[in-house]
């Protein structure tokens, strides 16, 4: 049962880094980003053909790709989405399905629907040794760099200035332009910055995650579902909420193995119910 | 001027019918089925979306849902077709009743991850139960049964399902004119105002939920039985995007403009289908993000504004759709409220 609660904060990881890059875009810009899931497939698969093709490793892989993939975020943000942020925010999230589906099948018709194999790195191959059981060492090294990506992001938010902008700027954005801070300047490299972090947790999920072109669109709606519990325009909700979700459904896997892809959806329901705007959400998202 | 604008309705009404009536002498007859069917879903649709300003993006669930379910009544009763699509649209309409409870607390980009969050949750449910849904593999050989009449040819059932169509669509256009459909709009362009106005907001918006749902049922079933086969795409979040995409190249808020789109995405498909193309999503999407960039207000919505444009401005209590093509700000506003 520990080892399966250990499972379950590994998957909560990657709900938590992809929750955490959802809620810093749509804090600063009020875009719901639907391709986030198509960048974090978009991340896993560079990492194949950038080992597959051109024998780069994994660690360099991990520091690349999310650099890379967050410069095409920036400029996705320039061209279209800052065109279409004056307009209802639900235009944008029509642009970004779109766009989803575009890189989806583009990947589809390059390499196919069925998965790519992407082994290990070397120094990650073994087991670590946890105590009570051995536990895949790769498996170890997600949970921490997850961990500690989301504490850094947490740090910069509270206790540095640029921080203090985007929080400021995401709660009240009129105000803080009023007190003479310009706002905008922030606006392209916070998108780039989420993007980056799909990526990441997209080059994670190529070693131990089938890597294919659907791997994406399935696994952002579940993030959804964990965002809408976290809290609507709650990054520390989302983040918890990540990392929460994550043990609950392994955990419910174990003993409801049947409602192991609903269960999520079944939590989102209940916070509905009972917290309509999440549980760490403000009024705002409410009619 | 005036004459011809009141020429100009039944006009385009009885233009329509005959389209409808045509359809299978025109087109391949299973593709012409396909076309009625999503109009019909399209404008289900609009009326959540231009009418009532709500952007749902979990319509598979109840066009979906109700294909399972028309197809395993007609499976497990035989009987009439009719009488099994009716009942997917009951089941659609049932469906979106919790779900819709949950969701209309929520407004605007929030009511559309959840509807996509809960539609997911269905798709889930219809794939694991493999028991009663085939899992993968759907549910096949559905048979199309009217009192004994052999239905089988593609081109005898698109008329006898067609009536099935008309009468939807006669409903969304009764809403749409009734002074219920007036509330939702208003809803849509101010729901404070309609709050202090002493409309039950909520409820209003819920009902619309389950209208929609519903008349999606029915045209999700009729594509079920008329395909003979139920399967797991019909549930899935793809399926939500395309009607919502029809909707948006037909024209917000236009009700026939979702017709239009329809046509037009579903001969596209079969066309990149039969040439062999793989990816359409590349297809796809590439128009749903030209036409969000720079044809917000769809086919049907630009046809009107030009001949608004050209008879000087617009009927006094017509609601202007299609959000600002030229950019003017419309935040916090509902996608089909008035520019």
């Amino acid at each position: 049962m520990l080892q399966q609660a250990f499972n379950g904060l590994v998957g909560g990881a990657f709900y938590a880094l992809l929750a955490l890059g959802l809620a810093v875009i749509f804090g600063m810009l009020g875009v719901v980003n639907f391709a986030h899931g198509a960048f974090y497939m978009l991340g896993a698969f560079a990492s194949y053909v950038l080992l597959d093709s051109f024998g780069v490793n994994f660690w360099v892989a991990l520091v690349v790709v999310p650099v890379v993939l967050g410069l095409a975020g920036a400029v996705l943000e320039r061209l279209f989405i800052r065109r279409l942020a004056p307009l209802d925010p639900l235009y944008n999230f029509l642009f970004t399905f779109g766009l989803a589906l575009i890189l989806q099948d583009l990947v589809k018709r390059e390499y196919g629907v069925q998965s790519q194999p992407y082994p290990r790195p070397d120094l990650l191959s073994g087991t670590v040794d946890l105590g009570l059981f051995g536990y895949p060492a790769y498996q170890v090294f997600v949970l921490a760099v997850s961990v500690v990506v989301c504490a850094a992001v947490w740090v910069v938010l509270t206790r540095t200035r640029v921080g203090m902008i985007v929080r400021a700027a995401t709660e009240r954005p009129e105000l803080t332009r009023a007190l003479g801070i310009d706002v905008a300047r922030w606006v392209t490299p916070v998108f780039g910055f989420g993007i980056a972090l799909a990526g990441l947790a997209g080059v994670l999920a190529a070693p131990m995650r089938a890597v294919n072109p659907l791997m994406g669109a399935d696994l952002i709606i579940t993030v959804f579902a964990v965002v809408v519990i976290g809290g609507l325009g709650s990054i520390f909700g989302s983040v918890t909420a990540g990392f929460a979700i994550g043990l609950i459904s392994a955990l419910g896997n174990l003993y409801v193995p049947a409602l192991s892809q609903t269960l999520v959806f079944i939590l989102m329901a209940a916070v509905l119910l009972w917290r309509p705007a999440g549980l760490f959400g403000r009024e705002e998202a409410l009619s | 001027m005036i004459l011809s604008r009141l020429a100009a309705r039944p006009l385009l009404l009885v233009a329509g019918l005959f389209l409808a009536l045509a359809l299978p002498w025109m087109i391949y007859p299973p593709v012409a089925l396909d076309i009625a069917c999503w109009a019909l879903f399209a404008a289900a649709l609009d009326l959540l979306l231009g009418f009532t300003g709500l952007l749902s993006f979990g319509h598979a669930a109840f066009w979906g849902g109700a294909a399972y379910v028309s197809s395993l009544i007609a499976l497990h009763t035989g009987l009439p077709f009719p009488v099994a699509v009716l009942g997917g649209a009951v089941f659609a309409a049932a469906l979106a009743l919790p779900i819709g409870y949950l969701s209309v607390r929520l407004r605007g980009i929030y009511f559309a991850m959840v509807t996509l969050a809960f539609a997911q949750m269905v798709y889930f449910v219809v794939n694991q139960w493999r028991d009663l849904t085939g899992g993968e593999n759907g549910l096949q050989g559905v048979p199309r049964e009217l009192l004994g009449l052999d239905l089988s040819d593609s081109f005898v059932f698109y008329y006898a399902g067609l009536p099935l169509v008309l009468i939807g669509f006669v409903a969304v256009w009764r809403i749409v004119r009734s002074p219920f459909g007036r509330v939702l709009v208003s809803i849509r362009d101010n729901p404070a105002r309609a709050q202090a106005l002493g409309y039950p907001v909520q409820r209003y918006k819920l009902l619309a939920f389950v209208l929609s749902a519903g008349l999606s049922g029915l045209a999700g079933g009729l594509f079920a039985i008329g395909h003979g086969f139920a399967s797991l795409e019909t549930v899935y979040w793809t399926t939500s995007g395309q009607a919502v995409m029809m909707v948006v190249l037909g024209g917000i808020g236009t009700l026939w403009g979702g017709a239009i789109g329809a046509a037009l995405v579903v001969e596209l498909n079969d066309y990149l289908v039969t040439a062999g193309f793989e990816g359409i999503g590349i297809v796809t999407g590439t128009i749903f993000v030209l036409v969000v960039l720079v044809f917000r207000r769809g086919i049907w919505g630009t046809a009107r504004h030009l001949l608004e444009a050209r008879s000087g401005g617009n009927r006094p209590g017509e609601p202007t759709h299609g959000d600002t093509p030229d950019g003017t700000p419309a935040r916090s506003r509902g996608v089909g409220s008035p520019a």
